[in-house]
């Protein structure tokens, strides 16, 4: 197979992960038009942003064409980093309570 | 010689991958969790804040979407250049690397017009909770954005002086991906659940 055909492949090959990436954004776009809850849409859209940024990690920066243990050393370790900072930055919702400038 | 004392050294790799595609794995890894606090922060402050300020209407979103379309198109034609130059392909890894940093600079031009028209709104970075959350979020990935544009220029005239090989290239572009990553958690987060209804 020549180079260039080759990169032509590539984009072909992507164009599905990026129409999905697409796709989901434009359905977080309509849902934030919804009325839900400030709390449920953090949610709701918290979940779909894990589901684009899972495949940008996967296809885009070929993490599923790499060994196993690049993955298994990398994405626990961060989602466990990130958890703890959950644990610790609700302590911040004393805030609550000492917002500057409440009566 | 004693060859049993030379074999860590001869170990092969756990990963498979050169210790540069590593090492920017590392910092791929530091700055997400760098990102994530920021986000964390601005999510308990969104969530527990009375009163909070929602500017974003329908002109702000059309932006939100010209941006984000800018940026993952980039992810693309940053593919195409990666494969271009382990091809050995220069000329085409060229006009894909020309074509992503010009799709980062128009994504950084529409951030700042976005900036702009809030400045114009009287909303600065002393304008109270949601300007403060708002322009350092943003303003963190704009320095990232701006940043890679300048990395991708100098490692596109290094390779294609042949200064640089094509795992450079490879590195360039997963920083980049990294950056259209982020994004994905910025929009969502700090625009989209601040639309005025």
């Amino acid at each position: 197979m020549s180079a260039a055909s080759s990169s032509g492949n590539v984009i072909r090959k992507y164009l599905p992960v990026y129409f999905v990436l697409l796709a989901i954004f434009f359905v977080e776009v309509f849902l934030s038009f919804q009325h839900f809850a400030t709390g449920t849409l953090v949610v709701i859209l918290l979940l779909l942003a894990i589901c684009s940024a899972a495949l940008g990690l996967m296809y885009f920066m070929h993490l599923a064409d790499e060994r196993r243990n690049l993955l298994l050393t990398l994405i626990p370790v961060t989602i466990f980093v990130l958890l703890m900072m959950n644990m610790f930055w609700s302590d911040s919702v004393r805030l609550l309570h000492m917002r500057p400038g409440a009566q | 010689m004693a060859v049993h004392g030379h074999g860590a050294l001869m170990e092969e790799s756990p990963y498979a991958i050169p210790s540069r595609k590593l090492t920017m794995w590392l910092f791929i890894i530091s700055d997400a969790v760098t990102f994530g606090s920021f986000l964390f922060a601005y999510g308990y402050i969104r969530v527990s804040a009375a009163n909070w300020v929602r500017p974003f209407e329908s002109g702000s979103v059309i932006s939100v979407i010209l941006m984000t379309v800018v940026l993952i198109t980039s992810s693309l034609t940053m593919l195409g250049a990666v494969d271009a130059s382990k091809n050995g392909d220069k000329a085409k890894a060229m006009r894909f690397l020309y074509s992503t940093m010009a799709l980062g600079a128009l994504f950084a031009a529409l951030h700042l017009r976005e900036w702009f028209q809030l400045f114009g709104r009287k909303i600065t970075l002393s304008s109270g909770l949601f300007a403060q959350t708002f322009f350092t979020i943003t303003g963190l990935h704009l320095l990232h954005v701006i940043c890679g544009v300048i990395a991708i220029f100098v490692v596109a005239m290094k390779y294609s002086s042949g200064k640089l090989t094509a795992g450079y290239v490879e590195n360039t572009g997963l920083y980049w991906h990294f950056v259209d990553l982020v994004w994905m958690f910025v929009v969502p987060l700090v625009y989209l659940t601040n639309i005025a209804h």
